[in-house]
């Protein structure tokens, strides 16, 4: 703590009304500017709260003080004194308030810090009234796999769940006897002689598109199918594909591995690989099954299944009224929980169709 | 299809050591996926062993058993298994008799199952090994006794290794087969693709027999009076006779072995003949019992209705498009799916007719779908067979018939035939490297074609290319080109990545969609994904628009529960063929699955829970009818007609999100009392949405079948109108479900839901915000207490004040409502915070003031509403 410098001691301290008195001393003595002086120090190097020196300051520095009389007494000073004695008076009273005011700043700042220590609270026991949200991976990947598109200037397109069998089978290539209109396993709905069908898989947007967009078209269809498959380990029957189509001028099969490559390294890391294996569609000629390898894909790196892909079909085309031998296109299509599955380590399809919230809230807002 | 490796071997020189996992990947290369892989699960020491002597021993229970003395190797030799050349084995079976050659599975072998083989004591001897059936080795169901090596025809020195003697140490790999290949349905056509992959020489099995023209025609009629799609339901029809087959012979075991692999049953020899021949050249045949047929064979469309009994001993119904193979006496076969029982080979059957014919696809694959009877002849059928082929089956199985039954190739026999040669696919140069994006030499282009069968020719510079007959898939220059592709190897494709226009990036909706998913989330919301089936009653509960509630308190409590005994119907959609019985139809609501979700949680222990999900519901409206009856073909751009009746014929869909919340918002903390979830946090949760897409939600008192009949609100969005006047639109409900809703979910009482059709919220969406300046001069604010009659909704109190209030008012929010002592019975105070602002300058306080009371005067002309000092 920083007291001033005192001034000399007096030799004798006494009532500085009472010396004023006295005819061999000054009106205003030294000595008794000094003991009060002396007294109010003490007074306030005593004071410990903000109370106790609001006291002080009355008793030391208020009307009644005795350095306020020994100030009154200046009108009664000499003329020729005045100067002298209004000096020692004033630096008296100024020292007075400089260590009142130095004290009161002491004190306030360890009260203050004294408060805020007694606030002290568990940091670690924070209460609060946000709740812990959570966004599906399902929703999460898709909407990430569609930005990857969007970034290359594809746009995204979308269309109904309960769809024409002509979107979903005849105009892309599955005639009615088609074999492979039986191998997936459609729902239908009541009548079925209105060929409604929940879509059992995205292409139908592809067709879409193609009817309503001028070319070229480069569009990506994130979405809901459906197929008649009991729930277990691997299968929903309610599951989410991510669809790609690009018609355009000399598109060849080279421009879908590479839109593979680009997609595949940007979802999965870039040192993912895109396999092409013979395979057939239906709507694809050539035709293509999707294999990925990554190094860390659950139980390892290896390659998986993961979708099928292709050069869009003549017939496809046509049935958008598009020329086959002025325009070419690819289509690919990919399994989102599939994706899951082996990208974040879900063993268990049952984990992503229950809807218990401990499975989204795992991943909160990222995937 | 399951190949077996031997089988493979005999068309394509297989690399000594070559496993089936190497099999797999060479097949893979070109298409075929792999499935799986078969063996017999038998090793160790299985030996040829000659009884020597038995003797039969009594039970207590009866049976009696045999106590054999089996000799398993020759002479003073050691035993397989290290053992004597003699072992005592103890055998249940008696059909065996001493001198009969069996198969000993000896101590340290190891049997399907897996069945380990070891000395053990039984019935009072050590049994140092077992006498086994065919059952017990894997091959065939026969369980009647042990195997004797005489019914195989078989004899082998004792001592012998059983397992490769009966053809058990063979595997198959299992590959699928996609629709395009029927070629691949048979050991040929499989090795074809393993020459493709590695590059060994195919020997074809179809050139290396002699097909000899029958001299005597058996007569055959094709008599199609209804042909599907125009094709005649049998281009090819062969019949060839063998007389003289001896019925007791048994079909040799590496028969037996390689139909085991490829998954069927040894039946008879001559039935098996016919399946061999099948499964090596791909062509499906029958064999008929000549002396059953009577007349010629007439293969006719059935008459609609009627009736025939399959082998199956199933009478079938049948349809004009079912095709019958007839004979004087009637149907004799369901053409291409299933035989007939009265012309059926059995353990007499001296002299066959067999028959190799070509089906329609279509009509075989209709037929097989119709009485469900997919078989290993319509699954062929239905995805194309070779029609060269048939002649050379019927030799085939005639030439086996005569090797290994003793019978004896009769003249008699037909040809029938209107098949044409595949017409030639012009390819243009450079087509392929331009649909590939890979220059391909030219030989390269005609090499691979070459490969895959097909006949080359020169026109003018262009390539002419005649696919092979088994490959009807070739169609065009397409397919030609993957066929290209594919043998050269789509590993060779380069990587180039396209680029597209410039794009516009997600539309508003979609931004929308995702901005709404994130705010929930981000403020305490937990996303799930519901299968969108639910049953009637949900639907019925769930799906009906919500509805302006009475402002009389009786009358809501009796509707509520009416609504809930007799729900209204909804018009929805039913799933056909559902997985489910219970919940057949399409979601008019998220609701429900969002409940069975919550619950579920629930009954995890996870009990305060706030869920969504953003999904499309089904909505029909009443009385329309959707779909359309006739799908225009395919490959053709439907008529503008016909494109827009398939646009109209779909099911309205909208996009909904739904919200659940059950338990506490907030749970107890220190320092915090847990506030339960209800109506307030639904509605929450709908401003969360507002805010998201920056539509204004408006909040109505509201009543909904399912909701509590006081605690529901009715949303609405402002619908801009072509005229001066903006009308509203309802977008959705949020409140707490009727207790006894919440409880047929097993869930507590309160329940607060909300849900919201973002279509009609979006589409209130402007694409361009825009703003009023930020005034900067000092505010005044004042508070507002006014008191109205309870039925006043706040919302429409603040209205009327801030309406009053006019332009100086900046904001007006709800702080208090009050009722109790100093207010009448009936009536609330409401006490609003209000804060005013100049627009230039600083207000008096008797400005803010005057605003203030022209508010109270609008609160006051139309509710009545009375200042309360």
């Amino acid at each position: 703590m920083s007291v001033p410098s005192l001034p000399p001691e007096p030799t004798t301290p006494s009532d500085p009304v009472a010396a004023g008195a006295s005819a061999a001393e000054p009106l205003i003595s030294e000595s008794a500017v000094n003991a009060a002086v002396v007294a109010a120090l003490a007074a306030i190097a005593a004071a410990g709260t903000t109370v106790a020196l609001k006291l002080v300051r009355s008793e030391h520095a208020g009307e009644s003080s005795p350095l306020s009389k020994l100030n009154a007494l200046m009108r009664s000073v000499p003329g020729k004194e005045k100067a002298a004695a209004g000096k020692l008076v004033g630096q008296a009273r100024g020292t007075v308030t400089k260590a009142l005011t130095a004290r009161e700043d002491e004190i306030g700042t360890a009260e203050a810090a004294a408060r805020l220590l007694a606030e002290t609270v568990d940091v670690t026991a924070a209460a609060s009234a946000w709740k812990a949200g959570a966004r599906h991976p399902i929703s999460l990947l898709s909407e990430r796999a569609a930005d990857v598109f969007v970034a290359m200037g594809w746009e995204v397109a979308e269309g109904p769940e309960l769809e024409s069998e002509w979107f979903n089978f005849d105009g892309l290539n599955f005639d009615e006897d088609h074999p492979a209109r039986a191998m997936q396993d459609t729902f239908f709905v009541e009548p079925t002689d209105a060929h409604l069908v929940l879509r059992t898989q995205t292409s139908p947007v592809q067709l879409r598109a193609l009817l309503s967009r001028e070319l070229p078209v480069y569009v990506v269809a994130p979405g809901r199918v459906f197929r008649t498959d009991e729930l277990d380990a691997t299968h929903t029957p309610v599951f989410h594909q991510i669809e790609g189509i690009a018609i355009d001028k000399g598109l060849t099969m080279a421009n879908l591995r590479g839109t593979l490559d680009h997609f595949v390294q940007a979802l999965f890391g870039p040192e993912a690989k895109v396999r092409l294996r013979p395979n057939y569609f239906p709507f694809t000629e050539p035709s293509a099954e999707l294999d990925v390898w990554h190094p860390t894909f659950k139980d390892g790196a290896r390659w998986i299944e993961w979708g099928g892909c292709g050069m869009v079909h003549a017939n496809v085309l046509r049935s958008a009224g598009i020329d086959p031998d002025v325009y070419s296109g690819f289509a690919f299509g990919v399994g989102v929980e599939r994706a899951v599955m082996f990208r974040n380590d879900v063993k268990d399809m049952h984990d992503m169709v229950e809807g218990d919230i401990r499975f989204s809230q795992q991943y909160g807002m990222t995937v | 299809m399951r190949v077996p490796l031997s089988w493979l071997g005999e068309y394509v020189d297989l690399a000594p050591g070559t496993t089936p996992e190497d099999v797999h990947a060479a097949l893979v290369s070109v298409g075929l996926e792999e499935e799986d892989i078969h063996r017999f699960e038998v090793s160790g020491p299985i030996v040829v062993g000659e009884v020597l002597e038995f003797v039969g021993e009594e039970q207590t229970n009866g049976k009696t058993i045999n106590w054999c003395q089996v000799r398993v190797a020759p002479g003073d030799e050691l035993a397989a298994d290290g053992g004597p050349a003699v072992h005592g084995i103890i055998c249940g079976a008696h059909n065996f008799a001493v001198g009969d050659k069996v198969v000993v599975t000896l101590p340290g072998a190891s049997l399907p199952g897996p069945f380990p083989i070891a000395a053990r004591k039984t019935y009072g001897h050590v049994s140092d090994g077992m006498i086994a059936s065919a059952r017990e080795l894997g091959l065939g169901d026969e369980h009647d006794g042990i195997l004797l090596l005489k019914n195989l025809g078989i004899d082998a020195p004792v001592g012998t290794d059983a397992i490769a003697l009966l053809g058990l140490d063979d595997s198959a790999v299992e590959i699928n087969v996609t629709p395009d290949r029927g070629y691949a349905f048979s050991i040929r056509g499989v090795a074809r693709e393993y020459s493709h992959a590695t590059g060994v020489p195919f020997r074809d099995p179809a050139l290396a027999l002699t097909v000899v023209a029958p001299v005597t025609r058996f007569p055959v009629t094709i008599d199609d009076q209804a042909p599907i799609r125009d094709r005649s339901g049998s281009s090819v029809f062969v019949t060839r006779v063998v007389r003289g087959v001896d019925p007791t012979r048994p079909t040799p075991a590496w028969m037996i072995a390689r139909l085991g692999l490829v998954g069927v049953r040894s039946i008879s020899l001559v039935v098996d003949i016919t399946n061999y021949v099948m499964f090596e050249l791909g062509q499906p045949l029958h064999g008929y019992d000549l002396d059953k047929l009577t007349g010629g064979i007439i293969v006719r469309r059935a008459v609609e209705g009627e009736k025939f009994t399959t082998l199956d001993a199933v009478t079938r119904t049948l349809s004009v498009e079912d095709l019958l193979i007839t004979d004087e006496s009637g149907p004799i076969g369901l053409a291409g799916v299933m035989g007939g029982a009265s012309t059926e080979i059995n353990s007499k059957t001296v002299n066959v007719l067999v028959e190799a014919a070509n089906f329609d696809p279509v009509s075989i694959a209709r037929s097989a779908r119709r009485h469900k009877l997919p078989s290993e002849a319509s699954k062929r059928f239905e995805r194309g067979v070779d029609p060269r082929v048939a002649a050379v089956a019927a030799a085939r199985v005639v030439q086996l018939l005569v090797d290994l039954a003793g019978g004896v190739a009769d003249d008699l026999g037909s040809v029938y035939d209107t098949t044409t040669a595949p017409l030639p696919i012009v390819l243009p140069t450079g087509f392929v490297s331009g649909l590939i994006g890979l220059n391909y030499t030219g030989d390269e282009v005609r090499d691979a074609l070459v490969e895959v069968g097909a006949s080359l020719h020169d026109v003018g510079g262009v390539l002419h290319v005649t696919p092979p007959t088994w490959r009807p898939d070739l169609t065009d220059k397409w397919t030609l080109a993957e066929e290209v592709a594919r043998i050269v190897g789509y590993d060779r494709i380069p990587s180039v990545l396209p680029v597209a226009p410039p794009g516009r990036g997600l539309t508003r909706t979609q931004t929308l969609r995702r901005t709404v998913a994130q705010t929930l989330a981000a403020t305490g919301h937990t996303e799930v994904l519901t299968y969108p089936f639910v049953s009637e009653r949900a639907n019925n509960l769930f799906g009906v628009p919500v509805s302006p509630a009475q402002t009389d308190a009786g009358a809501s409590a009796a509707d509520a529960g009416a609504a809930s005994a007799a729900p209204v119907l909804v018009a929805q959609m039913k799933v056909a063929n559902p997985l489910d019985g219970e919940a057949p139809f399409l979601r008019t609501s998220m609701l429900p699955g969002l409940l069975q979700i919550a619950h579920r949680n629930r009954s995890r222990g996870l009990v305060d829970l706030a869920i969504y999900e953003q999904g499309l519901v089904f909505r029909p409206e009443a009385g329309v009818t959707y779909g359309t009856a006739v799908l225009p073909a395919g490959g053709a751009r439907p008529s503008a007609e016909a494109e827009a009746a398939l646009i109209a014929g779909i099911v309205p869909q909208p996009l909904l999100v739904g919200v659940v919340l059950v338990g506490n918002d907030v749970r107890h903390q220190p320092g915090l009392p847990a506030v339960a979830a209800g109506w307030q946090s639904a509605l929450a949760a709908v401003q969360q949405v507002a805010l998201a897409t920056g539509v204004r939600i408006e909040v109505r008192q509201g009543r909904h079948p399912a909701l509590h009949p006081g605690r529901t609100a009715e949303l609405f969005v402002t619908v801009p109108a072509a005229t001066s006047a903006a009308s509203t639109v309802s977008v959705g409900f949020a409140g707490e479900l009727l207790p006894t809703v919440a409880d047929d979910y097993d869930l507590p009482a309160v329940v607060a839901v909300a849900e919201i059709n973002l279509g009609l919220v979006f589409a209130q969406a402007d694409g361009t915000r825009t703003v009023t300046p930020i005034r900067t001069m000092p505010a005044a604010t004042q508070d507002l207490s006014l008191v109205v009659a309870v039925t006043v909704p706040a919302a429409t109190l603040l209205a009327a004040v801030a309406e009053g209030a006019g332009d100086l008012l900046e904001n007006i929010d709800l702080v208090d409502d009050y009722r109790g002592a100093g207010v009448e019975p009936g009536q609330k105070s409401l006490t609003f915070a209000l804060r005013f602002r100049g627009e230039e300058r600083t207000l008096t306080a008797a400005e803010a003031s005057a605003a203030r009371l022209a508010g109270v005067a609008v609160a006051a002309e139309r509710f009545g509403a009375t200042l309360r000092e």
